[in-house]
C-alpha cells in the first residue's frame, strides 16, 4: 500500500526537498516525514506554511512505497523518483564525456 | 554584428538592477512566489524539477567568442560547468542559485546578453536562419531585420501581456532553415521584380498541442513597412485572441477559427491605418542596421585550395566531416561549419564549459569571431576559410565537437524532457542517446541520408516532434513512458506536420520501432537518393504501418 510524503523546492536554490520528522526540509528523501493516517492535512497546511513563510516553493504530496528491505520511501511516480534521485537519469557535463569515452566506438556501436 | 549602442546598455543595466532589487526581496521574504513568478518569468528565470533554470536570449542564434567565453565561465562558476543550447536558439543552465542570477545577469550584460522576453506572454527572441549573412543560396541577410524586430519587441509596452507567448522567425532564402512556417509570424526575405527588398508574410504556424502549418496572409511586403504590418498583426492578435483558454490562445487558434482571410483583411485594414506613420522604416535606419552585419571586411575571396582534396583523400573521417558538416558560403573559397552537439550517444544540445571555450577560440582564430547557434541545437561557424577547415576540424576533434553528422539520422533534436523540465511527461534524452548509438555507425547513416528524428517529452512540443520527418512525443501511461511515432513532419519550405502512425511503443520497444521504419523505408526507397521523407510522402503510411504492426 502506498504511503505519503510533502515535498516541495527550496526557494534559494531551487533543489527537491521534503519535509523531514522535525518540521525541517530535507534533500535526501530518507529523511523524509512518512505522513501517517489523518495526519496529511495538517502537514499539508504545514507546509503551506512553510511556503506562504517563504522557505519553500509550491508543496504538494506524493505517493511512495517504502522500499521492502531499506524501508526507504521510493515515489510511485517516474517524474518524483527523478526528482528524488538530485538529478537526471542521464549523466551531465564532464561526466557525460567520461561516460561517453567509455562506449564502444561509433564502428562497434552498429548492430 | 550588432554593437549595443548607448540606450541599449543602459536599458539591460536598469534591468538587470530592477531584477536584482526583486530577488533581494524574494529571498528576504517580501515577495510571495504568487508575485515573483510573473517577474522572474520575465527575467528567464524557471523554477524546474530540480532547480531553477535560466535562459538566456541568444538573438538570432548570432553571438562572438567573448560572448561563448562569458556563458562558459558562467557555466563553471555559477552552475554544474555546462549548457543546453535550446531549439529556440537561446541557452539554458540548469542548476543556478537563484540568488546568483542578478550576478550571473550582471556579467552577461557586460557581454551584451541579457535574459529579457525568454519567458512570459511576449514576443519572444526572434530567430533566424542560422547559415545567415553567409549562405550561398541567400537572397539577403534576414538578421538585420530580427535585430530591427528585435528593437522593435523589447519592452513594447502594447505587447507585454499578450493572450499567450509570440514567436517570430526570419529565412533570408527561400530554402527554409528557420521553420518560419511553424511559427506565429514567419518572414521570408524576398525581392520584387524591380529588386527591392520585402517579405513574403506567414502567420498562425505552431506546434504544442494543436499543430498547424502557417498561413500566407501576404506575399510581398516592402521593407519599409517591416514593423507597421508586424504591429497589425500583433494589435489584431491581442485584441481578439483568447484568453479564456490557455491552450487555446495562441494566435495559430484564432486564425484557424476566424479564417486566414478575416484575419488579412482585419490585418491589411488595421495596417492600412498605420503604415505611413511612425513605425515606416527610414531607409538609412535600415542601412545603419545593416552594417552591423556586413560580412567581416577581411573576407575576401580566395582560390580553391588544392591541398584540401588531398587532405580528405588522406583521411575519411576528415572527409566524412567536410561532405556532411560544412554549407557553401557565398565567398568563394569558404564554408560554413556545423559544430555537431550531437555525439553519437550524448546530450542534444548540451555543451560542457570547455567545449565552449573551445568554440570560441577556433571561432576567433579562424571564424572572424563569428558563432551561430541553430534551431536544430548544434552551433556553427558561418565563415572559415576552406585553407583553414583542416586546422578548424582538428581544434573540434579535440573538444570532442567534430561529429560528422549534420542532417544525419544522429543529429537529432530533444526537448530536455523528464530529465529536467516540469511539464515533462516523459524523458527524451535517454531515447535520443539510445537512437543515437543504435545508428553510430557513420556508414550506415551515409546510406540512410538525410533524417531529421525529433523528440518531445510532452505535447508543448519543444522538441519539435511534429515537424520530424520521423517524430517521436513521450506520453505517461498508467505511470509507464510511452512513446508515440508521427511522420512525414518537416520545417522547411514545405511544412508539414506529422501523422500519428499507431499506438505507442515502450521505453524498450521505441529504438526497434525506429529501426523497423528505417529499415522499411531502405527497402522501400526508389533509389538511394530519395529521401525517406520523399519516400514517405510517395507511399504514404501504409509500409511503414504493417512493418511497425503487422497487416491488418
Amino acid at each position: 500500500m502506498s504511503q505519503k510524503i510533502i515535498t516541495a523546492n527550496n526557494l534559494g536554490d531551487g533543489l527537491v526537498v521534503f519535509l523531514d520528522a522535525s518540521g525541517g526540509w530535507t534533500t535526501e528523501i530518507a529523511e523524509s516525514r512518512i505522513i501517517g493516517t489523518g495526519e496529511l492535512d495538517e502537514a499539508l497546511a504545514y507546509a503551506k506554511a512553510q511556503h506562504d513563510a517563504q522557505i519553500v516553493v509550491e508543496p504538494y504530496e506524493i505517493d511512495v512505497e517504502l522500499h521492502p528491505d531499506a524501508g526507504i520511501p521510493v515515489p510511485l511516480r517516474l517524474r518524483e523518483r527523478i526528482r528524488a534521485a538530485k538529478g537526471p537519469t542521464v549523466a551531465y557535463g564532464e561526466a557525460e564525456l567520461a561516460e561517453r569515452a567509455a562506449l564502444p566506438t561509433a564502428a562497434s556501436a552498429s548492430r | 554584428m550588432y554593437r549595443y549602442d548607448e540606450f541599449d546598455h543602459d536599458f539591460v543595466q536598469a534591468r538587470v538592477a530592477q531584477f536584482r532589487d526583486q530577488v533581494e526581496r524574494r529571498v528576504g521574504g517580501e515577495l510571495t512566489e504568487d508575485q515573483f513568478k510573473p517577474l522572474r518569468l520575465q527575467n528567464g528565470v524557471y523554477l524546474q524539477l530540480h532547480a531553477y533554470m535560466l535562459r538566456i536570449a541568444v538573438p538570432y542564434g548570432t553571438l562572438n567568442g567573448q560572448q561563448m567565453r562569458r556563458l562558459a565561465h558562467v557555466a563553471r562558476r555559477y552552475d554544474r560547468g555546462y549548457g543546453h543550447f535550446t531549439t529556440r536558439q537561446n541557452l539554458q543552465f540548469n542548476w543556478p542559485k537563484l540568488s546568483d542570477i542578478p550576478d550571473i545577469l550582471s556579467e552577461l550584460a557586460e557581454v551584451e546578453m541579457h535574459a529579457i522576453q525568454t519567458s512570459g506572454n511576449c514576443i519572444r527572441n526572434v530567430t533566424a536562419d542560422h547559415f545567415a549573412g553567409a549562405a550561398a543560396d541567400e537572397v539577403d541577410d534576414p538578421r538585420p531585420y530580427a535585430e530591427i524586430l528585435r528593437q522593435w519587441s523589447s519592452l513594447h509596452p502594447e505587447f507585454l501581456f499578450l493572450p499567450r507567448k509570440f514567436k517570430v522567425a526570419v529565412t533570408g532564402a527561400d530554402r527554409d532553415r528557420a521553420a518560419i512556417q511553424v511559427h506565429d509570424i514567419g518572414l521570408q526575405l524576398k525581392r520584387d521584380a524591380a529588386g527591392r527588398i520585402g517579405f513574403a508574410v506567414y502567420v498562425g504556424g505552431g506546434q504544442g498541442r494543436t499543430p498547424m502549418v502557417a498561413k500566407k496572409i501576404r506575399d510581398f511586403l516592402p521593407e519599409e513597412d517591416l514593423l507597421s504590418y508586424c504591429e497589425a498583426i500583433l494589435r489584431v492578435y491581442n485584441l481578439s485572441g483568447r484568453r479564456d483558454n490557455k491552450y487555446k490562445a495562441r494566435i495559430k487558434i484564432l486564425v484557424h477559427e476566424t479564417g486566414a482571410e478575416e484575419i488579412t483583411r482585419r490585418v491589411e485594414e488595421e495596417w492600412e491605418r498605420i503604415k505611413d506613420g511612425v513605425l515606416r522604416l527610414p531607409a538609412e535606419e535600415v542601412e545603419r542596421i545593416r552594417a552591423y552585419f556586413a560580412l567581416p571586411a577581411d573576407l575576401a575571396p580566395r582560390a580553391a585550395d588544392p591541398s584540401l582534396a588531398a587532405a580528405r583523400a588522406a583521411d575519411p573521417d576528415f572527409d566524412a566531416f567536410v561532405a556532411r558538416n560544412t554549407h557553401p558560403h557565398r565567398v568563394p573559397g569558404h564554408v560554413s561549419v556545423t559544430v555537431s552537439l550531437k555525439a553519437i550517444g550524448g546530450t542534444p544540445g548540451d555543451a560542457t564549459a570547455d567545449q565552449m571555450d573551445a568554440v570560441a577560440a577556433i571561432a576567433e582564430r579562424f571564424g572572424h569571431d563569428e558563432i551561430r547557434v541553430s534551431h536544430e541545437q548544434n552551433l556553427i561557424l558561418p565563415h572559415v576559410a576552406e585553407t583553414d577547415l583542416r586546422a578548424v576540424y582538428d581544434g573540434l576533434v579535440a573538444a570532442e565537437l567534430a561529429t560528422a553528422n549534420a542532417g544525419f539520422i544522429t543529429d537529432i533534436i530533444a526537448c530536455p524532457g523528464l530529465d529536467y523540465c516540469a511539464l515533462a511527461n516523459a524523458r527524451s534524452i535517454p531515447v535520443a542517446q539510445r537512437i543515437s548509438q543504435r545508428f553510430g555507425d557513420i556508414a550506415r547513416q551515409r546510406e540512410i541520408g538525410d533524417l531529421k528524428i525529433k523528440i518531445s517529452g510532452c505535447i508543448n512540443a519543444c522538441g519539435h516532434h511534429h515537424v520530424g520527418h520521423i517524430g517521436i512525443l513521450g506520453v505517461e501511461k498508467k505511470g509507464e513512458e510511452f512513446y508515440q511515432i508521427s511522420l512525414g513532419g518537416s520545417g522547411d519550405e514545405n511544412a508539414a506536420i506529422g501523422e500519428i502512425i499507431g499506438r505507442g511503443f515502450s521505453t524498450e520497444e521505441i529504438v526497434d520501432a525506429v529501426e523497423t521504419l528505417v529499415d522499411t523505408y531502405l527497402a522501400h526507397r526508389s533509389r538511394p537518393e530519395e529521401s525517406f521523407l520523399d519516400t514517405y510522402r510517395r507511399l504514404g503510411q501504409a509500409p511503414f504501418k504493417e512493418a511497425l504492426y503487422g497487416a491488418a
